[in-house]
């Protein structure tokens, strides 16, 4: 039993748990106090002091986000004084905050404007900057940096590091030449940013922004040679309504469509189709790794075990960078966005009698990475450019937003084909582990010519939140042919998500831990893709909660929950491709990665 | 009349608390009323107790030589000519507290000091005042060097330049380093003269230490004396002296203003030369007495020291990286003459929100210096620059 402390808060007479920031106890009580520094996935910091609140017996006033209750204590949270000091502290932070709101892609979303709004500031107390100190760093693929709407919260700094494990973002200088940016002031573009976006995710003002893809993609829509296709991510969906005032986790498939073909898209493909691909491919690939270890009696080691998965492209440049000896354990399969995209420019191309070259292939992506993927050299198997534009949740948002279309209200429609199918299997690509359970369910049914033993097919100990998951499968009874060798073997799958949670499997990989684990599954971005740098402000682990309720929800209701029954997947090999691991596969699903330096 | 100069075998204030318990030793700390001479004035022998009293599987003594704040050069004296004494301290203190590791943060400047201090320490340690000091307890010291940042004289940021990071990041009290301080371990952090004092209360008794000084300030205090004087240098005094008897020791009667306590302290002006007195409960001191004469521009003083603080904040916390500037900002529209009273009041008010809401020391006694200076010279300097206007 927690040792509980007594405290008084604007005269309310309560009890905590000792230890319990003030914060926290406020937040409990349903008692509003205004923060910006503070956020629920990171670690204190006590920096921007807007939510110091007064302690009787205490000098000074203290903040209320880092100052943990140990003993019988009286608080107040709006006295006068602390009222004058908070609005001070927002005129400070305003004085040098340059940029006009009206220009600012956070405009109606940011945390600094909604706190001016809420203190009803009117005046620049201690005056305002107009001319910029910094310059703006747009020469990354997906991250924009400006250094002169940033307010020192260090949100970015501590997600990079703590929740990321990358730590490009640090602090420089002192006093008020304090400036956020990166090491030996390098554009992000030189950095080992991975491009993930979590700090865009976390950011509360407009200091960190995506890489605009909205004009290119307009001018596209608008260009009557064009023939624009857009596949759709499954993660996007979960989350696009928060834009539109709804609550986390209303799924809005079936209206994205509809609003995607009002604003000119030719066809509205479904990513989940290409994620079924994905399973196919790197279930194969997984399948030919064990063959060679259990009938070839090649170690584990050399066959590439446990094969590591590739979906995310801000692991796979993290792996690239850090732990670049694992590589050959990487699954060769593309992302379902860049095997959709080689596909668009080949197979689609040719069953429609479509010139590639007139193909403009978008994708709706919850990810920031996903611009740096789509350009990376590999990325062109098609002979084009597989994916042209990536666009966030966020400025597919904005764009919907600029066209007039009201989201909620419209009526659902469905997806084209022949690319528009998806699996449940390949929607739950969308959360933590969700790679991992489509796999699971494919691989069993190959194997074993049976099901997965788990109700309504979900490999629950492979779902939640928890950082690292070791999920151990029901031992293998029964074969198929041909599978005997896998009989009495019991399957462990690892998982990780958000990358510092990455680094410690790699550790426990490193340091041999993980010796029976067949399969790894990493994704970036906490929670998986539903937390990815692209979805929309703010973020937190309710929110992503909520996204995760609905991808679930919605796979439970799809005709086809397995990758492998999806019939166009079946289609697609027998008109085109030829088989999973084929020379055709081969060419345009698969690619290779590059060793990278960890030093700049 | 002196204590620190008072005579004294080395080792002897050490093997006294060795024969006593450690409870025994902060009970007479204690009872010396002996306070923290870094300026704060924290009493020395509660740090030790609540160090003691809390829970961590080690503990640490740091000793603070981190002289930074302008005007004071008294630490850099006692380093010179008292390391061994210093150490004994601290060995003091550890006993006291459980500690088993100490480190010296020298300020960055006085790498010149490093053989003296280094080799005080090999002394120490062959003489066994270092190292195994009874049955069960050991204790060593090392040396760490500052990198000349002014913060890192508040103890938090010490502790965090001395694990390394970035200092003043992060870490906000409460807890407080007795409870978690280096490496989240209980930490007690003393000043120079504070452990050096220490070290002869043990030897003479808390008694002795208590026949100088104040009711609340016992004991005297090192000051040094810089500016208008016709000798400055480092002095010891006791506590409850008035400006007026200062400056007729150093040489300073005349003065237009004393700025005690650094750049960080308060400024008394002539008019109360003789009530106001150095002591915790009146003027505080870490050691700094800066005397202005007569033909000083008191703006030009606060401009100066503004520029400091302005190069020394470390950024982290909004009131003091932002504050700061804006403060600098109003002294120099009045130099300039561009100044009203508005603006004057503005920066005052402030004041309050930096001394309230800063995370650190620092940021919340830059309003010492500013609310003195422009309490005293402001309307002067206003009136001078209407003036001109």
């Amino acid at each position: 039993m927690a040792e509980m402390v007594n405290v008084r808060i604007n005269g309310i007479e309560t009890e905590v748990e000792k230890g319990t920031t003030i914060l926290q106890l406020a937040r409990k009580l349903n008692i509003y106090v205004p923060t910006l520094c503070a956020h629920p996935d990171l670690r204190q910091a006590g920096a921007c002091r807007m939510c110091v609140v007064e302690v009787k017996g205490m000098r000074t006033l203290q903040s209320a986000c880092s100052f943990p209750i140990t003993s019988e204590m009286d608080i107040f949270t709006t006295t006068a004084k602390v009222r004058k000091v908070r609005r001070d502290i927002l005129a400070l932070l305003l004085k040098n905050h340059v940029g006009e709101c009206q220009t600012c892609k956070r405009n109606g979303n940011c945390e600094l404007q909604r706190l001016a709004a809420e203190f009803g500031l009117h005046d620049y107390l201690y005056g305002k900057r107009t001319e910029r100190r910094y310059s703006v760093d747009d020469t990354g693929y997906a991250i924009v940096r400006d250094p002169d709407k940033c307010i020192n919260c260090k949100r970015c700094v501590r997600t990079c590091s703590d929740i990321q494990a990358v730590g490009v973002l640090g602090t420089l200088y002192r006093g008020a030449d304090t400036k956020v940016t990166t090491f030996m002031e390098k554009n992000i573009a030189e950095t080992l940013c991975v491009n993930c976006g979590q700090c865009i995710n976390r950011c509360p003002t407009g200091a960190l922004t995506e890489k605009d893809a909205t004009s290119a993609v307009w001018e596209a829509l608008e260009d009557p040679n064009k023939h624009v296709v857009i596949q759709t991510a499954p993660a996007p969906r979960a989350a696009i309504g928060e834009l539109f005032g709804l609550p986390a986790g209303t799924s809005m498939t079936k209206k994205m469509n509809t609003a995607l073909r009002l604003m000119g898209f030719d066809r509205i493909f479904d990513t989940n189709t290409s994620a079924d691909l994905t399973i196919m491919e790197e279930g194969t690939e997984l399948l030919i790794k064990l063959k060679k270890v259990y009938i070839e009696g090649m170690s584990k080691d050399e066959a590439g075990l446990p094969g590591i998965t590739s979906c995310s492209p801000g692991w796979i440049k993290w792996i690239e960078q850090f732990y670049p000896e694992y590589l050959p354990k990487l699954s060769t399969a593309k992302s379902p966005q860049q095997m959709f995209g080689a596909l668009v420019k080949t197979y689609y191309a040719q069953k429609m009698g479509i010139d590639p070259a007139n193909i403009v292939s978008v994708s709706l992506m919850p990810c920031t990475a996903k611009k740096f993927e789509c350009e990376r050299p590999e990325m062109r198997d098609s002979g084009y450019k597989d994916v042209d534009y990536v666009l966030t949740t966020r400025e597919l948002g904005a764009m919907i937003k600029e066209a007039g279309i009201d989201l909620p209200n419209l009526p659902e429609s469905e997806f084209d084909s022949p690319l528009g199918l998806g699996s449940g299997a390949g929607l739950i690509f969308g959360a933590t582990g969700g790679v991992a359970e489509a796999a699971a369910r494919t691989i069993w049914y190959i194997v074993t010519g049976e099901n997965v033993p788990m109700k309504n097919l979900e490999v629950v100990p492979l779902r939640g939140f928890e950082g690292v998951k070791i999920a151990t499968l029901p031992k293998i009874e029964k074969t198929a042919p041909g599978w005997e060798f896998m009989k009495g073997i019991v399957p462990k799958i690892a998982v990780a998500h958000g990358l510092a949670n990455a680094k410690k499997l790699m550790d426990m990989l490193k340091a041999g831990e993980l010796e029976d684990v067949f399969c790894i599954e990493v994704m970036a971005c906490p929670g998986g893709c539903l937390g990815g740098g692209g979805q929309p402000q703010p973020t937190s682990p309710e929110i992503r909660e909520a996204r995760m309720k609905a991808i679930y929800e919605e796979d439970r209701h799809l005709p086809y929950r397995q990758s492998h029954e999806n019939p166009y997947v079946h289609q697609l090999y027998e008109e085109f491709l030829g088989e999973p691991m084929g020379e055709l596969s081969h060419k345009l699903l698969h690619t290779h990665y590059c060793r990278r330096s960890r030093r700049m | 009349m002196s204590v620190i100069y008072s005579d004294y075998n080395v080792g002897a204030g050490l093997s006294k608390a060795l024969e006593m318990t450690p409870e025994q030793v902060i009970e007479t700390i204690k009872e010396s009323g002996l306070r923290g001479r870094g300026g704060a004035g924290f009493p020395t022998g509660m740090k030790w107790e609540f160090a003691r009293r809390a829970e961590g599987d080690e503990r640490f003594i740091i000793c603070n030589a981190d002289e930074g704040e302008p005007g004071t050069f008294k630490d850099r004296e006692l380093l010179r000519d008292m390391t061994p004494v210093l150490l004994e301290g601290m060995a003091i203190a550890a006993w006291a507290v459980g500690a088993r590791r100490g480190f010296i943060y020298l300020r960055g400047e006085y790498r010149y000091l490093l053989p003296v201090v280094n080799g005080a320490i090999e002394e120490a340690r062959r003489a066994g005042r270092l190292g195994s000091l009874k049955d069960g307890f050991e204790f060593d010291v090392e040396v760490t060097l500052g990198a000349g940042a002014y913060v890192c004289g508040e103890e938090m940021a010490l502790i965090e330049s001395l694990e390394g990071v970035r200092s003043g990041e992060y870490r906000n009290r409460p807890p407080y380093p007795v409870e978690k301080g280096f490496i989240n371990m209980p930490t007690v952090v003393n000043n120079v003269e504070t452990l050096i004092k220490a070290a002869k209360i043990m030897a003479h008794g808390s008694g002795w230490f208590r026949q100088y000084g104040t009711e609340k300030s016992t004991g005297t205090k090192l000051i040094s004396v810089s500016g208008d004087v016709a000798q400055p240098g480092v002095y010891e005094i006791p506590f409850g002296m008035t400006i007026h008897e200062l400056l007729k020791m150093v040489g300073g009667l005349g003065a237009k203003a004393v700025q005690v306590g650094g750049a960080s302290g308060i400024c008394i002006p002539s008019e109360e030369f003789s009530t106001r007195t150095i002591a915790f409960e009146d003027v505080p001191t870490g050691g700094s007495v800066i005397v202005f004469g007569p033909g000083r521009d008191m703006m030009e003083v606060l401009e100066n020291f503004m520029e400091f603080f302005c190069d020394e904040s470390c950024g982290y916390c909004t009131p003091c990286r932002e504050g700061n500037v804006v403060l600098l900002e109003t002294v120099r529209k009045i130099r300039s003459g561009q100044a009203t009273r508005n603006d004057v009041d503005l920066a005052l008010g402030l004041c309050s929100t930096m001394r309230l809401a800063s995370k650190c020391g620092l940021g919340q006694s830059v309003p010492n210096p500013f609310e003195s200076i422009m309490g005293h010279f402001g309307d002067e300097a206003l009136a001078r620059a209407g003036e001109r206007r």
